[in-house]
């Protein structure tokens, strides 16, 4: 008998480690979420380095509708990073096609690794496109900061009741049917808002037309899945100091495969377990005897 | 057990009683001058002290955290390379209560306790890595569920867990209050308690791996893969064992006098039967890291300053003391397997270091190290901890035996 129930939990052992081990590294699983996430309703905004000419209005504009402080004089030879004073900043770069200027602020991708990493769903994606956060419900792990793979949320380290910074596509003027506020003020149209559709299709059109001036490809159509913020440029984006290593698959598909292994063990593992203590339980009278099984 | 006993009426005579009984045992037993104290008391002093300033004036005031490295010492040493320490605890009971494995029963308390203590401090630790640690009652009522989330289903796993260590240990808080009853119930549910503990463990284990996932492009590639989860649970074998063996080490020196005489001759041969757990888990282990490292085609990185640091955890850290472990096992080198032990610790800081501070970001312009402040507070920490478990060690049946009364309800 005994040997039958060993026999019986190993097995079923080895079914639960399967599980974990399948579960662990089928990462390239096919990704549902990024399906919702190009549903074309997703609103976004194209910028165009060929029109962008440098003025930083737009950093000033984003300071002004989120109450952040107002940018310094900017040193244009310096790449400056988004921080927790600024949600936007655009840089310079000097390139095979002379100096292109690029606009930089979270993505506010498809499929967003912040929102994943969340364990509140302070970071959301709404159906609108934008991934907010919500200060009522953060608790400021900065998980969302170790996942972003374009290292946006900026936190305020030195807040007794920080808030972590980042753009949300303007989402409380969108909510009042208006336009985000760098792309509506944008002297000279190098932010083009619309839904992510349209957006592709003006940036297809813009390349097929002027396929000298451009580089065929648009950043942010697959990057990380696919992103509501998505970019032309004349020079391919490695010169323009974006991030090479971004993969086309969602981050967040990353974690599916362990995600979904949890419930298994959790399910398999005590019943594995059981079996095990009961398979090599000691007769219940005198348990000085010495176990006479094989 | 005598039935006879009027339990309502015996009840109510005790309650008074054992509140003196707490009251006294409160009070601090043995000298208060230990070279432990001297230098403890004015670490956990100043610690409280920057604990205080950084309520008062943000994280940023005394860490080194950058928008970069969001996560420094604290997280990276206090939780996620502590809970690989503690994962002795969920390895022993499993040993003892689902293997039957005897022969380690008088230390399976012990673990237990320290697992639970470890446990309660490091989410102390985490408390105060939080931006907003008010807001953690969302993830805890329910308000929002972030189930996609892997920090929320390893900080799900984790409180629940504890649960399962409280239950674990609590027959012998009921020994030391003289609550038979209680004692009775409280044993009844440790079978319970140890099978969803393990299923906890090893799903909280995996998951602390699983929370770098989404960071591939900001962990070298040396530390960076997919089978992360597994080997995180895999290392916490080896480095949950090694814990034990090292604190059963200094604790049987420290509080000798709780122990009878036959107890080093038995300890001797539960150290022999975890070197040999340990050599395995590291030979299993260490086996991972080389298809992985095949897998990936490493080899490039290999000859660069990572790669040495790499080779140095791997070989240093993880080879040395497992053929040490090994060795000791067949010569019975008591001596050397507690050194092997310490080397396997030093490996599991390393390894998880590594993944969460040192290899994470290894490309940033500006590196993180971690202020004197940092440390101060990760020490306060470990010693409050260690003053606590002292407190209940020479106060509770722990070590020593369990009264008499205790044993039938095993
Ligand atoms: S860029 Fe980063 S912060 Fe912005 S939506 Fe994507 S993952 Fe989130
Ligand atoms: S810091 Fe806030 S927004 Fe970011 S993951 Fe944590 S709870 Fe979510
Ligand atoms: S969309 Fe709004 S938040 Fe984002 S960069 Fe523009 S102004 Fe700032």
């Amino acid at each position: 008998m005994k040997k039958i129930d060993r026999r019986f939990f190993l097995k079923a052992m080895g079914v639960t480690a399967a599980t974990l081990a399948v579960g662990t590294s089928k990462t390239i699983a096919s990704d549902p979420a990024q399906e919702v996430g190009d549903l074309p309703e997703l609103k976004g905004i194209l910028f165009d380095a060929t029109k962008c000419k440098g003025c930083h209005g737009c950093e000033y504009d984003c300071a002004w509708e989120h109450g952040l402080t107002e940018p310094d004089v900017i040193d244009e030879d310096e790449h400056r990073k988004t921080d927790h004073t600024r949600r936007t900043v655009v840089n310079k770069y000097n390139t095979s096609k002379g100096k292109v200027f690029v606009k930089t602020q979270c993505m506010n991708c498809n499929d967003p690794a912040c929102g994943t990493a969340c364990l509140t769903e302070a970071m959301y994606k709404t159906k609108d496109g934008s991934v907010i956060w919500r200060e009522d419900k953060c608790m400021g792990c900065r998980y969302c900061m170790v996942s972003c793979p374009f290292e946006m949320p900026k936190f305020e380290y030195h807040s007794t009741n920080p808030k972590i910074q980042k753009c949300d596509m303007c989402y409380h003027l969108q909510q009042q049917g208006e336009m985000p506020a760098c792309a509506y003020n944008c002297p000279n149209e190098a932010l083009y808002f619309g839904t992510r559709r349209e957006l592709i299709l003006e940036a297809n059109k813009r390349i097929a037309e002027n396929p000298d001036l451009y580089y065929p490809h648009i950043y942010g159509e697959h990057e990380a899945g696919g992103s509501s913020w998505m970019y032309i440029s004349p020079v391919p984006f490695e010169e323009l100091g974006f991030n090479t290593k971004i993969q086309n698959k969602s981050y967040p598909a990353l974690t599916k495969g362990f995600i979904s292994s949890i419930a298994p063990v959790d399910i398999l593992l005590p019943a594995t377990l059981l079996g095990i203590y009961e398979a090599t339980k000691k007769p219940k009278s005198g348990t000085h005897e010495k176990e006479e099984l094989s | 057990m005598n039935k006879a006993a009027p339990q309502p009426l015996y009840l109510d005579n005790r309650e008074n009683n054992t509140f003196r009984f707490i009251l006294n045992e409160l009070k601090p037993k043995g000298k208060i001058f230990t070279p432990f104290n001297i230098i403890s008391i004015p670490v956990i002093i100043t610690g409280l002290i920057i604990m205080y300033i950084r309520f008062t004036q943000g994280i940023g005031s005394v860490t080194n955290l950058s928008q970069e490295v969001p996560w420094g010492l604290w997280i990276g040493f206090d939780v996620v390379t502590g809970v690989a320490f503690a994962g002795g605890a969920y390895v022993l009971v499993f040993m003892v209560y689902i293997l039957n494995l005897e022969k380690y029963r008088p230390i399976v308390r012990v673990t237990v306790l320290n697992g639970f203590l470890a446990y309660l401090f490091y989410s102390a630790a985490l408390l105060l890595d939080l931006g907003r640690p008010l807001n953690i009652i969302n993830v805890i009522i329910g308000n929002n569920f972030g189930v996609s989330s892997v920090l929320f289903l390893v900080g799900w796993h984790f409180l629940l867990y504890m649960l399962a260590l409280l239950l674990e240990f609590s027959p012998a808080i009921a020994e030391w209050l003289n609550a038979r009853k209680a004692h009775k119930f409280l044993s009844g549910l440790t079978l319970a308690a140890v099978i969803f503990g393990i299923t906890l463990s090893v799903l909280h284990q995996s998951g602390i791996g699983a929370l770098f996932l989404m960071a591939k492009d900001k962990i070298h590639p040396l530390w960076y893969n997919s089978y992360m989860p597994l080997m995180f649970v895999v290392s916490s074998v080896f480095g949950g064992i090694s814990m034990v063996i090292l604190e059963g080490s200094i604790s049987s020196k420290v509080f000798e006098y709780q122990l009878d005489k036959d107890h080093h001759k038995q300890h001797d041969s539960i150290l022999h039967g975890l070197s040999k757990i340990c050599a395995v888990g590291m030979f299993v282990y260490f086996f991972m890291q080389i298809l992985v490292f095949v897998h990936q085609q490493n080899m490039p990185y290999l000859f660069s300053p990572m790669g040495y640091w790499f080779m140095l955890e791997l070989l240093g850290f993880v080879l040395l003391p497992m053929l040490m472990f090994f060795q000791s096992y067949r010569t019975h080198n008591i001596g050397m397997i507690k050194v092997a032990s310490v080397l396997t610790l030093l490996g599991i800081v390393l390894n998880r270091m590594n993944i969460s501070i040192i290899a994470f970001q290894y490309d940033a312009a500006m590196r993180y190290v971690p202020t004197w402040q940092e440390f101060i507070v990760t020490f306060t920490i470990i010693f409050i901890e260690i003053w606590v478990l002292r407190w209940i060690i020479t106060r509770m049946p722990v070590l020593r035996k369990s009264p008499d009364w205790a044993k039938s309800n095993h």
